[in-house]
Formats: C-alpha cells, structure tokens, sequence
C-alpha cells in the first residue's frame, strides 16, 4: 500500500503487472487515439460487417435482408461466373507477377552495374509509377485502337499482321496486363536496387577473384542475398494482382470481348453495385481474401524453408 | 587484368544500350500523349500516322473544358486529396510519436492490428463501407470520399521508421529541460524528421489523387466526381476523339510529373523504408 502511493508520487503507474510512466500513459493513448477511431471505422467494423452480410442474402434494389447460413458461398462455388472470373484472374496474376517480377529483377541488375546515365534511366522506369493510372490507361487506349492505333501501325510497318488488342477475347487480357507491366515495373526495380546496393562488395570481389562468371554471380551470391525482397515483392504482387480493378474498369468498362478481361474484383463491383446483392458480394469478396492469404501463407512458407537450406 | 576491364566495358555498353531502348519505351507513351494534344482530328486520323502535329492548336484544351466541368473535377480532386492528406499526416504523426517513444499498455497490440489492415485489400471493406456511408447519407458529398479512405497504417509505419532514428540522448536532454510528452514531440521529434514528414505527405497526395474504385462508389452526381472519375466518363462520352483524351490526360499527369521530377528522390527512399519493414 505504502509502497504504491511512492510509486504514485513518482508519477508512475502499474499496469498488467509493468511500471509505466503515468504521463506517457496518458498521452500516449490519448495520440493513438485517432488512429484507433480511423481503424476501427475503416477496417474493424467492416471486417466484422462482411462477414456478417455474407450470410445474408441482403439485395439492395429491393431490400430484402434475411439469413441464409451459407447459401451465398453455396451458390459461387458452383457459379460459372465465378469460376470464370477468378480463373481469368489467376492466369492474369500468374502472367503479371512472373513478368513483373523477372523484368524488373532483369532490369535492376543491369542499372546496378555502373551504366552511364543510371540516375536518368531508373527515373524513367519509376515515372510511370507515380502517375495517374486513368489518365495513363487514355493513352494506351488509343495505343491499342485497332485502325489509327499506333501499335498496330507499328505491326504493319514491320509486315506484321494486326491485332485486335483489347477488342478480341483472345488478347484484351494480355494488352491490359502489357499496359500495367509498363505502369508498375519501375517499382519492383526501385525494392531490388536497394537490395543489391545493401550486399556487401566484399562478398561480390571475393567470388570474383574466385573466377566466377556474371551469371554465377548472380544466382550464387546476389539472388540468394536478394531473397528477403524477392519474398516482398512477390507477396505484394499476390495481393496487388488479385485486387486489380481500376485498370480493367476504364480499359474494358463491360469485361471484356465476350467476359474475357472479367477479374474477380470486377466479378464482386458487377454483383454488388449493379445488381445490388450485397450479400452475394461480401461472399465473394470474403472468398477472395481466403485465396490472397493463403497464397501469401504459402509463399511466406516456402520462403521460410528456402532460406534456412540456404543456411 | 586490362582484358578483364575491357570485357567489363563491353558488356556495361551492351546493358547501356538495352537499358536506353526499354528507356525510350518507357517514355514513349508520354511523349505521344504531348504530342497528340496539340493535334487535330485530321492528323489524329491520317494514314500514314502523323507523329508530329501538321498545325500546332490549343483547341483540344478548350474541348476538355466544353465536354466536361473539368475544372470542377479539378478542384474535388485537389480538394478531397488534401483534406484526406492532411488527417493522415497529422493522424500518423500522432500515432508514429506515440508507439515510438512512448510506452503505454497495448501497444505492441496496437501495432499488430495497424499492421494486419495493410494485408486487407479494400475490396473486402468496400461493401459494408458503401452501406455504413450511405446510411450516414454521405454518398455525393466531400466527407463520404474522404473519410473511408483515411488509411494510416502506411504512413504511420513510414514515420516510424524515421521517428525511432531519432537519438536517445536528445529526448533525455529535452526531458531534462523540462519538456513533457509533448513538447518532446513538438520540439524534438517533429522539427528532427522534417524531411521525412515532407515525404510521407507527398507519398499520401499521390496515392489519394490517383485513387480509383473509392470514388466511383461513392458518387453518382457528376458535382462530386473526382478527376480520375471525371476522365473515365470522358473517355466514354468522346470515345473517338483521342486528341481530346491526350489534352485531359496532360493537364492530369503534368503536374504529377513536375512533382516527381522534384521529389524523386524522396519518393525512392520511402519505398525502399517501408518496403523492407512490412
């Protein structure tokens, strides 16, 4: 009793069986406390509500709202649509994070060795980056117009055949997929330049003296080194990939010649905002995030293993 | 030894070259889109392609104007970008001094939680978001765009990062002098990580300027479209008119790209902070 008033008078404070400073208590919970009202308005609340919803066969046109335990999911996992959305998304993702990934690693490699005008040459492979993905997509648009597009100008001044672009089923998909490699490459680049400037030059001179070649350089010493971001940027690339939206909203606004661009988020915006089945939506949505988090689980796994054999 | 520096400059020549021509179709898409501002329909359509406007005109600007409140779009977009840049700047820069140099209960928890909203898409959040806005009757309005999209956790993780660089010894040195939680932060830490304050502002206005699937949501009435909005129904109004198009899009990327130009370095160093640590 006595003991814990001196404590008091000190200013400090026991908690959970740890002494704080009292003032830091305070003020401290007092600053988090935005935070805390934002990230339980924007992503615990609706975290809890979607799931909740999913049982739901919640229509907003007519506004019915009645449980239906897991009918939702029942119906998406035997929808065709489903099925095909998210099978166009997985190929898209596939396609992206390989060629995303290998171009930029390809890329970064080749500006860290000391090529003139480096400074000049990873800005102009991060510029796309930072500008607006609409305006951006106007351009390629007209990139891929069939008749007064430039590419296939291109095609033909070469003795190529034309191509339909995004106006065929069978390369819409690709031409978006083009678009958002040119888009997002240059930041992959920017992770792994940092990571090759963090390997040490000792290690890179010593498996020189050693007469290794540039190509055993590489996949001996920097791609093992480099490892810790190869698993970050494949992890985002799962989520960013699956997630993909904007890009084929203004590019292909009705999904595509014959569906063919139709994605899994585009699948959930059709179901939710232009048939109003909210809760139909909240299952797909949820049935998305299961796919995200296991692929990044399993990546994170695999990764894992990797490095300690690597040890 | 002198073959091997040669072999060396070779093969940095062959990596230059390649590296100029992926350079040169990086940039292309940019330079087209200048260039076809300021052409007209006839040149849009010859064949064979005209690269370079045969008339230089302004025309096309003044039909963005015409066809669409672009200036409307303009102002929303501004509007709604900083309003929702400044709450997450000074949001995180609460929460960042807060978890960094100050121990409270829950903290660690705290940051566990921030840190798994960054792996939830905001797909997930979208529906039951759209309903809890339209509830409150804030579809169409300012506050309806912004207030969902205040998205800390980026930012907050970003600042920490520079916060904890701050030496020890100068917050006890401040403590000493008398200052609280407080004035630690407003007279230690904040004028300490000016540089990197500027750059987690920079970093937030990009990402709202250029934000996409919200905004579409959450409005109906053209008044409230944000400039990404407004350029999509563009697209769909003047669906031939791509000198049209180009003019949009100039007025939309300039800006971004004389940010970027200023501030790339800045803008580098951030990814690669946050990049490694989440």
């Amino acid at each position: 009793m006595n003991e814990n008033s001196s404590i008091a008078r000190k200013g400090r404070i026991r908690l959970f069986g740890r002494v704080y400073k009292t003032n830091e208590v305070i003020v401290g919970i007092l600053f988090i406390l935005p935070t805390l009202a934002f990230l339980i308005f924007t992503f615990i609340i609706p975290v809890v509500d979607v799931i909740r919803l999913s049982f739901t066969n919640f229509n907003m046109s007519t506004g019915v709202m009645k449980n239906i335990g897991t009918d939702n999911y029942k119906y998406l996992l035997n929808s065709e649509d489903f099925w095909h959305s998210m099978w166009n998304t997985v190929k898209y993702s596939f396609l992206k994070l390989t060629l995303d990934t290998g171009l930029a690693l390809f890329l970064a490699v080749q500006l860290d060795k000391n090529v003139r005008l480096k400074r000049f040459l990873r800005s102009t492979f991060f510029a796309p980056v930072v500008v607006p993905m609409v305006a951006s997509s106007l351009i390629w648009i007209w990139f891929y117009d069939p008749t007064v597009g430039p590419f296939n100008q291109i095609l033909q001044f070469f003795g190529l055949p034309a191509s339909k672009w995004l106006y065929h089923e069978s390369t819409a998909l690709i031409s978006i997929l083009l678009f958002s490699l040119w888009k997002g490459v240059g930041y992959n680049i920017i992770l792994f330049l940092s990571g090759m400037q963090n390997i040490s030059d000792s290690y890179v001179e010593a498996a020189r003296l050693d007469g290794a070649s540039e190509w055993q350089l590489f996949w001996k010493i920097k791609f093992p080194l480099l490892r810790p971001i190869t698993s970050f940027v494949i992890m985002m690339g799962i989520i960013n990939s699956f997630k993909v939206f904007a890009e084929i909203n203004v590019m292909t606004p009705d999904g595509g010649p014959l569906g063919s661009t139709k994605l899994i988020v585009s699948y959930i915006y059709e179901l939710a905002f232009s048939n109003g089945r909210m809760g139909r939506a909240s299952a797909c949505a949820l049935l998305l995030f299961v796919v995200i988090f296991v692929l990044t689980q399993i990546q994170s796994l695999v990764n894992a293993k990797k490095s300690i054999d690597v040890e | 030894m002198k073959k091997a520096k040669i072999g060396n400059q070779n093969r940095h020549n062959l990596a230059f070259s390649f590296l100029l021509i992926c350079a040169v179709i990086m940039l292309f898409p940019f330079v087209w889109m200048i260039l076809s501002a300021f052409k007209t329909s006839v040149d849009v359509y010859a064949y064979p392609p005209r690269w370079i406007p045969s008339r230089w005109s302004w025309d096309n600007f003044s039909r963005v104007f015409e066809m669409i409140p672009f200036l409307r779009y303009y102002l929303n977009s501004t509007l709604t970008s900083v309003i929702q840049t400044a709450l997450q700047i000074v949001i995180s820069i609460l929460g960042a001094y807060s978890l960094v140099h100050l121990r409270w209960p829950g903290q660690r928890f705290m940051a566990t939680v921030m840190r798994s909203s960054m792996f939830v898409p905001m797909v997930v959040t979208m529906i039951p978001m759209y309903l809890l806005i339209a509830s409150l009757g804030l579809l169409d309005s300012y506050a309806g765009i912004i207030l969902p999209q205040i998205n800390t956790a980026f930012t907050t993780f970003l600042l920490m990062s520079y916060f904890s660089s701050i030496p020890k010894d100068m917050i006890d040195a401040a403590q000493l002098d008398g200052c609280g939680p407080f004035g630690v932060m407003m007279r230690v830490v904040i004028p300490n990580t000016k540089g990197a304050i500027a750059t987690a502002t920079l970093f937030s206005f990009l990402g709202n300027w250029k934000s996409y699937t919200w905004p579409l949501i959450a409005t109906t009435k053209e008044e409230y479209r944000t400039l990404p909005i407004g350029l999509r129904y563009l697209m769909q109004e003047s669906s031939s008119e791509y000198q049209v198009m180009m003019a949009a899009s100039v007025m939309t990327i300039l800006p971004v790209l004389i940010l970027f130009i200023f501030f790339e370095k800045q803008l580098v160093r951030s990814i690669t902070l946050t990049g490694m640590k989440t």
